[in-house]
């Protein structure tokens, strides 16, 4: 009887503890919203640097780095406090960057100077730039951290970047404009979608080989509509989704057979994606709409969309 | 009190038998919301372009938005229907025999518009359930508590037929109450557009829509069907209720035909 109070009681804390927050940046207002996924609401707006755009946390999940593109620079803010702590230089209009396992460098694409920058976020200094395709966009690295990915708008190609050396190892060309790339939990796949080709490619890691390009067809929804632009991957490796922007839907991917399963309707030009830590739920910034739209995923079925700040873009989730 | 219960009792049972042996009726009253929901909604699903309105939580695509206003046309049209049977029964059928019971004649038509409205409720459940089905799930309470609503939605319609059916003085006029009576009232309402949109196109036709009573009755549905309560609708409703059944009750005149020669 004792033991199954105590139980008891420590599911209630465990409970109360699950308040996570979600954090999203509002490319226009220079902002981020907070919202308490218990209540679903926003609790809190702090003002970051001009247009926030790319957010990620440390594997730690003690600071958040914030790409403020148009003040040229990647904010880091202390998690705790809600302050920014450091500025590190992120080189020119940062939008989208990635954090090794080593949770010391962060890769940092810079559309307009073809270049992709690599920071140690310990000491801020710049360890490298690796020269890639014209407007360098999605970033990712590898669970092993052994790779590190980045897409070329305009070039149309994935480039590989050894992080042995920090340097490009090969190219890999997809379809058009691609924008976002995701390594599968493994680190096996690595699936980057492009925004004009209307696809998503599913690449063998290893051999860098196509394992499959996914397109999209939703009833109503003209085909130029349909931009895939960012990807989540759920962890225990069933389902892939994907955010397909104007066209206002998230498509679910059964992620062994690579079968689309259903479109999820969102708020208008929906841009990225985020799970909770327990990975129940799952956020979508909705940008023309200014609001997030929240995906239970085992009824998958959109149970909120919150209102936040003007064209929200990115979005993480903190304990 | 035992003479009462026999006669609502009888009343129910009849309007249930009617229905059980016309088959037809209740097909008819299931394929024309069916219809709008395949048909119409399929077609508009992406050009109307919902935003969150409220009571809903998140974007709808168009056929989750007419679903209450569909579950309302059922009810409305089976009103007027009900209204249609009434002078026809009165001029030749069982009304006039139930007329001579020695109960109050109030408690006979309020157990009448009762009987018609429980009908109706049966035959929303079953559009319900098909778009169930077809892939409109509002929440599982959500279907437990419009019930209250559908049932009052239903007594006010039933009312108001009862109560333009004491104007009507034939059959043949009853082409009338469709194209002055149902249309007006189902196309000036919420049930298929959202009334901001009905802003956009005119201010005029907004106010229209606002005031309609249908308006309430679909906002009342809709708002219980996702376990909310629209407090406004649901006054404007029962207000109404109260009023149509008062007015039909003092209206209600069986001399209309008892006092023409059978012939």
């Amino acid at each position: 009887m004792r033991r199954t109070l105590l139980s008891c009681a420590l599911l209630l804390a465990a409970g109360h503890a699950m308040a996570s927050t979600a954090w999203v940046s509002n490319e226009k207002d220079n902002s981020l919203s907070l919202i308490d996924l218990n209540t679903l609401q926003v609790t809190d707006t702090l003002k970051v640097g001009q247009r926030p755009r790319g957010l990620l946390l440390s594997h730690d999940n003690k600071l958040l780095y914030i790409c403020a593109s148009d003040s040229d620079r990647v904010q880091v803010m202390d998690v705790a406090t809600r302050k920014i702590i450091k500025e590190l230089p992120s080189g020119k209009d940062p939008e989208q960057f990635a954090l090794h396992p080593n949770n010391r460098w962060l890769y940092v694409s810079n559309e307009d100077d073809a270049l992709v920058t690599v920071i140690d976020t310990e000491t801020a200094k710049v360890l490298g730039q690796i020269s890639v395709g014209v407007e360098p966009e999605g970033m990712a690295v590898s669970p092993d951290g052994k790779w590190a990915v980045n897409t070329s708008e305009t070039t149309n190609m994935l480039h590989w970047i050894d992080t042995s050396t920090q340097t490009l190892a090969d190219s890999t060309l997809v379809d058009q404009r691609p924008r976002f790339v995701e390594f599968s939990h493994d680190g096996a796949q690595l699936w980057a979608s492009a925004e004009i080709g209307g696809t998503v490619t599913i690449l063998d890691v290893a051999s860098r080989k196509v394992l499959k390009t996914l397109t999209f067809a939703i009833k109503g929804v003209h085909p130029d509509k349909v931009q895939p632009v960012g990807i989540k991957l759920s962890a225990d490796g069933k389902y892939g989704f994907v955010a397909l922007g104007p066209a206002n839907h998230v498509a679910v991917i059964d992620a062994k057979t690579f079968e689309v399963l259903d479109y999820l309707l969102v708020g208008r030009r929906v841009w990225q994606l985020a799970f909770t830590p327990d990975q129940k739920q799952l956020l979508a910034t909705n940008g023309v709409s200014g609001d997030v739209s929240v995906i239970d995923v085992d009824s998958l079925k959109v149970i909120k969309s919150i209102k936040v700040g003007r064209y929200p873009w990115g979005v993480v989730v903190t304990p | 009190m035992n003479a009462y219960w026999q006669c609502l009792r009888g009343i129910v049972l009849r309007e249930w038998l009617r229905f059980v042996l016309q088959r037809t009726r209740f097909l008819s009253a299931l394929v024309r919301p069916l219809l709008w929901l395949v048909v119409f909604a399929a077609g508009f699903r992406a050009a109307l372009g919902i935003s969150v309105i409220e009571p809903y939580d998140t974007y709808i695509p168009y056929e989750v938005y007419i679903i209450p206003g569909l579950a309302c046309m059922i009810l409305l049209f089976n009103g007027m229907q009900g209204s249609l049977a009434m002078v026809y029964d009165r001029e030749m059928g069982s009304m006039r025999v139930l007329l001579t019971s020695p109960l109050p004649r109030t408690f006979l038509l309020c157990s009448k518009l009762l009987a018609t409205a429980l009908i109706s409720l049966l035959q929303v459940y079953g559009f319900l359930a098909i778009a169930w089905v077809y892939g409109v799930q509002p929440p599982a309470m959500g279907l437990l508590l419009a019930l209250p609503a559908l049932l009052l939605v239903a007594l006010m319609l039933s009312a108001l037929g009862l109560l333009l059916s004491n104007g009507i003085r034939q059959l043949e006029n009853f082409a009338g109450v469709m194209n002055f009576v149902i249309f007006p009232l189902f196309f000036l309402s919420s049930a298929l557009y959202p009334l901001w949109k009905m802003r956009d196109a005119s201010q005029w036709l907004y106010w229209l829509c606002a005031v309609n009573p249908f308006t309430h009755a679909v906002e009342l549905v809709r708002f219980a069907l996702y376990e909310r309560l629209a407090g406004l609708a649901l006054a404007i409703c029962l207000g109404l209720t109260v009023l149509f059944t008062l007015l039909a009750v003092l209206t209600f005149n069986p001399q209309h035909a008892a006092l023409r020669k059978p012939g």
